[in-house]
């Protein structure tokens, strides 16, 4: 949070079908749905998240994300953020207040993978969902599904990933808490933390810029992996890989899709990363444990599978 | 009981059996087969485009940028995406074809 970029905050996803969208994000996912406007979007929120949204669904007759937003501390810091981003070079956009329900303007800008990102400092707090802030219950009741507890990260592919490090780090505060290097010296994959997370946002090299990898929510524990691999099966949803475990972050993990073949992960634990901790290097050789640690394998699926 | 047709994977030679109502793809899996490559299952990734060159079949919904209408047109589909009305043939990853010829023996009944 070193340049006032708090947390990822929201991401806006593609989808062919809404109905078919909204029942696998809530029911299977365990969303909540909080809102839907006039464009016919759907907004949802994992239960543990005090803003009002952090999904976003669209539908589009092509799957990906349109963008991905980060919470800053203030309306000052997005002032000096979308100052600092032009002279970075950014093809900067405003976007007004309200143009997301309940939220408050947005900066947008252009990532060098070729990513829409945003910045943005007010949203409506609805706290979380179900409990309060005083003397709050552990949990509360009526989740669905997954139970999923919040959006954690995304996964992006693109090109141009030495300029997008540059500008995630030089301009918005954030870390690199882990990288796979090729033989040649080229950063092949980093993964980056705003917070004490092992990844806020990470990124893949690719040649096609602004492609999707996956979603990424919370869940407590390994049993919760578990579980929602049960469901995956009860619902007969698409497996891309999982339950297993991460080389990069550690973090225990399965990953699906939704109906429109956007990929979504689930995982529970994980590495944790201070600003005084030397980023985490994987060798290219290694993509294979780096990412499956027990396969040791990559499967074709995870490296070519996008939207 | 419902129907079930026969598929045939022209360049393989491959065939398989799908119900009526299941996707080729899905039907694929279920035998263990591998003549099609497996990508999201969702109609997103563009993966499992294969061509039919014979046989009638209904369209669930595709991304566009794997398969616009002109290619639709011309049998260009998601295998995860189609199902068979009657038997097919299929022809996976084709080269890409300079001349692209409507198949006169293709035609796609319904969106769902």
């Amino acid at each position: 949070m070193k340049k006032g970029v708090m947390r990822p905050g929201h991401v806006q996803i593609r989808v062919l079908d809404m109905d078919e969208a909204v029942k696998h994000y809530k029911d299977l996912l365990g969303l909540i749905e909080m809102d839907r406007d006039d464009q016919g979007r759907v907004y949802l929120k994992a239960w543990t998240e005090v803003d009002k949204f952090s999904v976003v669904l669209r539908e589009a007759d092509e799957p990906g994300m349109d963008f991905m937003g980060f919470k800053c501390l203030s309306e000052e810091v997005v002032d000096q953020l979308r100052g600092e981003l032009a002279a970075f070079g950014c093809e900067i956009e405003d976007v007004p207040e309200d143009e997301l329900k309940d939220c408050g303007r947005r900066v947008r800008f252009i990532a060098p993978t070729g990513h829409s990102f945003e910045i943005y400092a007010t949203k409506k707090q609805t706290g979380k969902w179900g409990v309060g802030n005083h003397n709050p219950e552990a949990w509360p009741r009526g989740l669905e599904g997954m139970k999923a507890t919040r959006f954690d990260h995304c996964l992006l592919y693109g090109p141009n990933l030495d300029e997008t490090l540059n500008l995630f780090r030089d301009v918005l505060g954030f870390d690199l808490a882990e990288q796979v290097m090729a033989p040649d010296g080229k950063r092949v994959a980093q993964f980056l933390t705003v917070s004490t997370k092992a990844h806020d946002i990470a990124f893949i090299h690719h040649e096609e810029p602004g492609k999707f990898h996956h979603a990424s929510f919370f869940l407590e524990t390994w049993q919760d992996v578990l579980k929602a691999a049960d469901l995956l099966s009860m619902t007969d949803t698409s497996i891309d890989i999982g339950p297993t475990r991460h080389g990069l972050t550690h973090g225990q993990t399965i990953y699906f899709f939704d109906p429109s073949g956007n990929r979504n992960e689930v995982f529970a634990g994980g590495d944790y990363h201070y600003p005084d901790h030397e980023p985490v290097t994987w060798d290219a050789e290694e993509l294979g444990k780096a990412i499956f640690y027990h396969d040791r394998a990559l499967n074709e699926r995870f490296m070519t599978v996008l939207t | 009981m419902g129907e079930s047709y026969q598929i045939t994977e022209q360049c393989s030679g491959q065939r398989f059996p799908c119900k009526a109502g299941q996707s080729v793809l899905k039907a694929m899996e279920q035998q263990g087969l591998e003549c099609v490559p497996v990508g999201c299952r969702g109609g997103g990734c563009g993966l499992c485009k294969v061509t039919v060159r014979e046989g009638d079949y209904e369209c669930g919904k595709m991304s566009r940028v794997h398969a616009p209408p002109e290619a639709l047109a011309q049998g260009e589909v998601l295998a995860c995406r189609i199902y068979p009305l009657s038997d097919l043939i299929i022809e996976c990853r084709p080269r890409q074809s300079a001349a692209g010829h409507a198949n006169e023996y293709t035609t796609t009944k319904a969106m769902r």
